[in-house]
């Protein structure tokens, strides 16, 4: 069974329509890459999967079980089960690092902070801030404020991880850090969604990659599929573009 | 210099004072109670639903019509509702009314802008993470938005002190009225004014001087 799927899933912002009858699905532990033009609705799907934006139609199903987007319980359901890290890092500027990453498990989960420290300060270890827990996000690089996004997300032990185009906001040095970090939460069997313009590490790091634009899932493959032989005639002028440059 | 003098005896000293406290009364009431007041109609006018609309709707007009409207009509308005009514309440108490009404109606704007300020991005950061609107705005907003909410409210509460003047209109006494029985009492207009000048720059200066360091302190929470 499908760990989060999205059937037929259609979205406005207003009168314009982002999102037109999507079909995705990311088994447990799997990485899905979704790759597309701008405006094409990667980024509008994740917000979909984060209650950002209602749904006009379809269903979105985490661990078999739909989710009604009018019940604010079920969407608060959903966004316990899935973290979002976002392309501009979306840290509270006003908290250190210790302080981003143990203030949704303490303040909004109700944990003790005794028993939530050692895990944040853990997971920061793990993405390489160990000695920046006190440092606040404006004395840090793009990629070490991304990294702490990364943790934020997972002190939340979602079960499903949400990432944004979370280097596109970065110069080209600081990429790699993230991109390791991500490539581990693969290797420990995290369920992840990507949306990424990094197309190397799309096709390194994704079970499959899914080819977007106007909205619509134009192709759904294996990356090899995807990058080296893709089926339609749209996918192939992308692909093309991109690995001429 | 001798009619200073004579002006300040121990019963016009009291009176004076008295007047202070009037005026500091009126003053702290309306910004304290205008601060609550306005921070929770700032907040009803940024929930989101349609469960909540007869709120943003009322917190709206409250804050558009007071805002509009002129210290010293607001102040008569209340003095003449208070009277048809048959309520039997001291001018202070009208007094008291009027500014609360007036500082919730301004404050609430202020906050609004303020916590309007912080960048949209921190407030989906903390929904996507279940914090309610509270929880944001204590802990994700206010924090972030005190650079842009002091500096004006505090603006507002010197302002305050000063209009609270209007008051005398009504007959409360405060320090606009101790200096025209002063006046009235013989004392030159230049002797009897110059005293309540200096009383309330006694009254607004410690205020400006606190606004100045809550915004070095809470300003230095990091905000980008």
């Amino acid at each position: 069974m499908a760990h989060l799927e999205l059937d037929n899933i259609s979205a406005a912002y207003g009168k314009l329509r982002v999102l037109d009858g999507i079909d995705i699905s990311v088994g447990s532990g799997e990485t899905v890459g979704l790759i597309g033009p701008s405006g094409s609705g990667k980024s509008t799907i994740l917000r979909v999967l984060t209650g950002l934006l209602k749904p006009e139609a379809g269903q979105v199903r985490v661990g078999g079980e739909p989710i009604n987007f009018d019940k604010p319980a079920e969407i608060r359901r959903l966004r316990d089960r899935a973290a979002i890290v976002f392309q501009q890092y979306n840290l509270f500027q006003n908290l250190t690092v210790l302080e981003n990453v143990m203030i949704a498990p303490t303040k909004v989960r109700g944990r003790k902070p005794r028993d939530v420290r050692p895990e944040a300060e853990h997971l920061l270890a793990k993405v390489g801030l160990a000695d920046k827990i006190n440092s606040y996000p404006d004395q840090l690089s793009g990629g070490q404020q991304q990294r702490v996004a990364i943790a934020r997300g997972l002190c939340l032990k979602p079960e499903i991880l949400l990432l944004d185009e979370v280097t596109a906001a970065l110069d080209p040095e600081l990429v790699s850090e993230v991109l390791d970090t991500i490539r581990g939460l693969a290797e420990d069997g995290m369920t992840m969604l990507i949306v990424s313009h990094e197309m190397g590490f799309i096709r390194e790091i994704s079970a499959r990659v899914a080819f977007m634009a106007d909205g619509k899932v134009v192709e759904l493959g294996s990356p090899a599929q995807i990058f080296d032989a893709p089926e339609k005639e749209r996918t192939r002028d992308f692909v093309g573009k991109i690995l001429r440059h | 210099m001798s009619e200073l003098a004579d002006l300040l005896t121990y019963y016009n000293v009291i009176f004076l004072l008295k007047g202070m406290a009037t005026t500091f009364a009126l003053s702290a009431l309306g910004c304290i109670l205008g601060g609550l007041f306005g921070t929770a109609l700032a907040v009803a006018r940024l929930t989101t639903g349609p469960l909540t609309l007869p709120l943003r709707a009322l917190a709206l007009v409250f804050t558009e019509f007071f805002r509009r409207v002129p210290f010293l009509v607001t102040l008569m308005l209340c003095f003449f509702i208070f009277q048809f009514s048959g309520l039997d309440v001291s001018t202070f108490t009208v007094g008291c009314v009027t500014v609360v009404l007036i500082g919730t109606a301004f404050l609430a704007e202020i906050v609004r802008a303020g916590l309007q300020s912080v960048h949209p991005n921190q407030w989906h950061a903390a929904e996507t993470m279940n914090f309610t609107l509270l929880q944001t705005i204590r802990y994700v907003v206010l924090p972030q938005a005190w650079t842009v909410i002091l500096p004006p409210a505090f603006g507002f509460f010197i302002l305050f002190i000063k209009d609270s003047a209007l008051a005398s209109q009504i007959g409360v006494i405060e320090l606009t009225y101790v200096g025209k029985v002063f006046n009235n009492r013989g004392f030159s207009a230049g002797v009897s004014f110059g005293v309540i000048l200096v009383a309330y720059f006694m009254l607004s200066y410690p205020l400006s001087r606190l606004g100045a360091k809550l915004e070095k302190k809470l300003g230095s929470s990091r905000t980008r």
